[in-house]
C-alpha cells in the first residue's frame, strides 16, 4: 500500500471522498433532496462547509442547479436519492442538455448487490438518463468514486457543456478506500476540439471580407464559451449587424445600433428580413434549430453559410454549410478578428436601420394592462441590468422582445426543451449564485403554477427572488395557436388560478396583486424593494398575442406582423 | 443556401463503420440508444474484444445517404466512451460474416447440397438424418447468394454473426 500523501482519499469512506472531491472542484453550494440511498452522504454533509439548499421537489433542484450554472458559467450541482428522487431530475437534466448547461447530478443507487433486482426505490438511472445527458456513469465501487466525480465535472464543463449524472451505489459511499488506486482521468475517447482550423478560419474571414450583406447569427454557444468580448470586438471592427437566438440574448447590447434583436418564429422583422436578404450568414454557437429557421428550405436563401461550433454534430445537421469551423467560439472569434477587415457597407446598414425603424416590437397600451408594458417597465426600473428568468410560453417571448438585455448570462430561460415551470427554480439558483444582483422571474400563470412550491424553498433559505406573474388566466401560447390555427376552439387552455398573492403570503413570501395600469409602477417598485422573496400577480389582457409570428411551414420573411402594423 | 435533403440525399450506400470503444458496462446500450434516438437504421452491429482488455471493437453496417452517414459518424464519436470511429468507405478492406445454416437434405439430396457447400468453400459441421448444418464465412453478398441457392432445398434455421472488417495492411495508418 502506498502512503496517503500520494492518494488523498486513502483511508476515507465513500461519503468522505464525495465531500472532499466536491470541495476540490470548488463546489460551494448544492441543491437537492435526501433519501435512503444517500443517507451516508447527507451524514457527511452535516459537517461540510458546502451549502445545501433543500428543495421541495427534485425537479426544482435540477432547475436551480441549471440556473446557478447559467448565471455564473460554473457547474451546478444536484444531489438526489435513488429511484423516484433520480426520476424527478429527468426534466431538469433534459432541459440542461438541450441548452448545453454544465450540471453534475449525483444520485444514490440501491446497494450494488441488489442492482437489477427491483429493490425498494430502485430505478435504472443510467438507462433512464442516457439520452438526456452528455454522459452518465454508475459507480459501484469506492475505488472508482473520486476519479469518476472529477471526470464528471471535467466532462460537464468542457467542450460543448452539458449535464452529467453520477449514480452511486449506497454501499460505495459506506465503504472505506483501502487501496491506492490511480486517480488519473480515464477518458481516451473524450477529446473536444477547441482550436479552429487556421485554414477554415482564413476561408471564413475571406468570405466575410467579400460579403456585401453579412449577418452574424449568434447563439448560446457564444455565452457558454465566454466569447462576448471577442464577439463585440469583431462587431466593432467589421460593423456587421448581429442577431441572436433566445439563448444568445445579451451577447450584444440590444440597444446597440448593429443589434437586430432576436430572430426566428417570434423574432424581430429586421432580424428575419436581414437573414433572408443576407449574402453571408455567420453562425456562431447556434444550431439552426427549427424555431429559428422556420422553413429550413427557404432559410437564408442567398447566403453563404459560415458555421462556427464546438460540436461537430451541430454542423451539417439541419442545413448545409459552406465553411464549417469546429472549435471554441472564443478562440475562433479572436482569430477571425485578426483577419476580418472593416468595409464600407453603408447601403446594407441603411436598409437595416430602415427595417428597425419601420418594424419595432409593438403593442397597444390600451384597456387592460398589457404584458409587454409590464416587461418594458421592469426593464426601465432595473436599468436593463437584472438577471431575468422565465417560464415558457408567451411571457417568455415577450420578455425576449421587450426587456432589452445588455450583457451575457442575464437571461435564464429554457430554449431547446421549452420547459414550463423552469422560471422560479432557475431564478432561485441564479439568486443563490449572484446574491447581490436583482433576480426576477418573469413568469406566466401556467408555468408558475407548475413549480411555485419552490417559493417555500426561497423563503426557507432566505433567497430574495422576485416573481412577476403575467396572469392571463390562459395557457396563453397554446391558446394563441388555437385562436390562429384551430378556429378559436379553446381546448383545455382555460386556467383559472388561485390568488397567487395569497399563495405567496401563505408560503411566507410577500404577495401582491394588481389589475390596473395606474398601480403598475408602485407595485413593481414595492416588489423590487421587498426584503425577501416576493410575488406580484399582474392581471393582464387575457387574449394578447405574440407578434411577429412566422406560421409553421412559412419562411422567415413571411411573418405575421400582427394587428398593430 | 442549399437544403440537405435536396442536395445530398440522392446516393444511398452501404457503409461499414468501425468504432473502438472503452470496455465498460453500458457502452453497447449507449451506442444502440443513440442509433434509436436519432432514427438511424443499423443493418448489423457486432461487438467483440480486441487485443487490449480495455477496448472493444464494434463493426456497424449502415445503409444510408451521405447526410445520415455524416451524422452517424459524428454522433458515434461524440459518445464519451467511443475512442475512435472510422468509415471504411473508399478503403480497401476485408470483411467477413460467419453463418451457421441448417439446410433440408434428405439422403437423396445430400450430395447436391454438399456440392453446393463445397462450391462456396463452406463446411458441413453437423449431419442429421434429413438436414445438414453448414458453416460458411465470407462477405455478406456471398452469404446471401448461398442462402438464395439453398432456399429451394428448404432452410430450417439460420444464424449469422454480422460483419466484421479490417482494412488491408498497406492502407493501415
Amino acid at each position: 500500500m502506498a502512503d496517503a500523501s500520494k492518494n488523498p482519499y486513502l483511508g476515507l469512506s465513500g461519503a468522505d471522498i464525495f465531500d472532499q472531491a466536491l470541495r476540490e472542484e470548488g463546489v460551494e453550494v448544492m441543491f437537492g433532496y435526501p433519501g435512503g440511498a444517500v443517507l451516508p452522504i447527507f451524514d457527511r454533509l452535516y459537517d461540510s462547509p458546502i451549502r445545501f439548499i433543500l428543495t421541495r421537489h427534485e425537479q426544482g433542484a435540477a432547475h436551480m442547479a441549471d440556473g446557478y450554472a447559467r448565471a455564473t458559467g460554473r457547474c451546478g450541482v444536484v444531489l438526489a436519492t435513488s429511484g423516484p428522487g433520480a426520476c424527478n431530475l429527468v426534466t431538469g437534466l433534459a432541459t440542461a442538455c438541450m441548452d448545453s448547461i454544465p450540471v453534475v447530478a449525483f444520485t444514490g443507487q440501491v446497494r450494488s448487490f441488489l442492482i437489477g433486482n427491483d429493490a425498494f426505490q430502485e430505478a435504472d438511472v443510467t438507462g433512464v438518463t442516457r439520452p438526456i445527458t452528455k454522459h452518465n456513469v454508475l459507480v459501484k465501487d469506492v475505488r472508482d468514486l473520486a476519479r469518476t466525480m472529477h471526470e464528471a465535472f471535467h466532462i460537464a464543463r468542457t467542450g460543448r457543456p452539458g449535464p452529467v449524472v453520477v449514480d452511486i451505489a449506497v454501499d460505495a459511499t459506506m465503504a472505506k478506500l483501502e487501496e491506492d488506486v490511480s486517480q488519473e482521468m480515464d477518458l481516451p475517447g473524450y477529446k473536444p476540439c477547441l482550436t479552429g482550423n487556421p485554414r477554415q478560419i482564413r476561408l471564413a474571414a475571406e468570405a466575410i471580407n467579400a460579403a456585401e450583406r453579412p449577418v452574424l447569427y449568434v447563439g448560446g454557444g457564444v455565452i457558454l464559451s465566454n466569447a462576448v468580448t471577442e464577439l463585440r470586438a469583431l462587431i466593432a471592427k467589421t460593423r456587421i449587424p448581429v442577431t441572436t437566438t433566445l439563448l444568445g440574448l445579451g451577447a450584444v447590447d440590444e440597444d446597440d445600433e448593429l443589434s437586430l434583436r432576436m430572430l426566428g418564429m417570434h423574432g424581430s422583422a429586421a432580424a428575419n428580413y436581414a437573414v433572408q436578404d443576407s449574402d453571408c450568414l455567420i453562425a456562431v454557437g447556434a444550431r439552426f434549430e427549427d424555431r429559428v429557421t422556420c422553413n429550413v428550405a427557404t432559410f437564408a436563401p442567398k447566403a453563404r453559410v459560415i458555421h462556427i461550433d464546438i460540436d461537430p454534430t451541430s454542423i451539417g445537421k439541419n442545413v448545409e454549410v459552406d465553411i464549417p469551423v469546429v472549435g471554441d467560439a472564443r478562440d475562433i472569434l479572436a482569430k477571425l478578428l485578426e483577419h476580418a477587415q472593416p468595409k464600407d457597407r453603408s447601403p446594407w446598414l441603411a436598409k437595416i436601420a430602415d427595417w428597425k425603424k419601420r418594424f419595432p416590437f409593438v403593442y397597444e397600451a390600451t384597456g387592460r394592462i398589457r404584458p409587454q408594458e409590464v416587461i418594458e417597465r421592469i426593464g426601465r426600473m432595473t436599468d436593463h441590468n437584472a438577471i431575468i428568468a422565465t417560464g415558457v410560453g408567451q411571457h417568455q417571448m415577450w420578455t425576449a422582445q421587450f426587456y432589452r438585455f445588455r450583457r451575457p448570462r442575464q437571461i435564464i430561460t429554457s430554449g431547446g426543451l421549452g420547459t414550463m415551470g423552469f422560471g422560479l427554480p432557475a431564478a432561485i439558483g441564479a439568486k443563490v449564485a449572484c446574491p447581490d444582483q436583482t433576480v426576477i422571474d418573469i413568469d406566466g400563470d401556467g408555468s408558475f403554477s407548475m413549480t411555485m412550491v419552490e417559493l417555500i424553498t426561497a423563503v426557507q433559505n432566505d433567497i430574495a427572488v422576485k416573481v412577476v406573474v403575467l396572469n392571463n388566466g390562459y395557457l396563453g401560447m397554446v391558446r394563441q395557436w388555437q385562436e390562429m390555427f384551430y378556429r378559436r376552439r379553446y381546448s383545455s387552455v382555460t386556467h383559472p388560478c388561485p390568488g397567487f398573492a395569497g399563495v405567496a403570503q401563505a408560503f411566507g413570501a410577500v404577495g401582491m396583486t394588481i389589475t390596473d395600469r395606474a398601480e403598475l409602477d408602485d407595485a413593481l417598485a414595492a416588489l423590487l424593494k421587498a426584503e425577501g422573496p416576493a410575488v406580484l400577480d399582474v392581471q393582464v389582457e387575457p387574449e394578447e398575442n405574440v407578434y411577429p409570428m412566422v406560421p409553421v411551414g412559412k419562411s422567415l420573411h413571411e411573418m405575421n406582423l400582427g394587428r398593430v402594423v | 443556401m442549399a437544403v440537405l435533403t435536396e442536395s445530398r440525399a440522392a446516393v444511398i450506400q452501404r457503409h461499414v463503420i468501425f468504432a473502438l470503444v472503452q470496455n465498460k458496462p453500458g457502452v453497447l446500450a449507449h451506442v444502440a440508444g443513440m442509433f434509436a434516438a436519432r432514427g438511424f437504421n443499423i443493418d448489423s452491429l457486432v461487438v467483440g474484444r480486441t487485443e487490449s482488455p480495455d477496448l472493444s471493437r464494434m463493426t456497424i453496417v449502415v445503409t444510408a445517404d451521405d447526410r445520415v452517414l455524416d451524422q452517424v459518424r459524428k454522433q458515434l464519436a461524440k459518445i464519451i466512451e467511443v475512442v475512435k470511429v472510422k468509415d471504411f468507405m473508399g478503403l480497401d478492406y476485408v470483411e467477413r460474416d460467419l453463418m451457421l445454416i441448417r439446410v433440408n437434405a434428405p439422403p437423396a439430396k445430400r450430395g447436391e447440397v454438399t456440392e453446393l457447400v463445397n462450391l462456396f468453400r463452406g463446411r458441413v459441421v453437423d449431419v442429421a438424418p434429413s438436414s445438414l448444418l453448414v458453416e460458411l464465412t465470407g462477405t455478406e453478398a456471398k452469404l446471401e447468394s448461398f442462402i438464395d441457392l439453398a432456399r429451394p432445398y428448404g432452410l430450417v434455421e439460420l444464424a449469422r454473426t454480422g460483419v466484421i472488417a479490417v482494412p488491408r495492411g498497406k492502407q493501415k495508418d
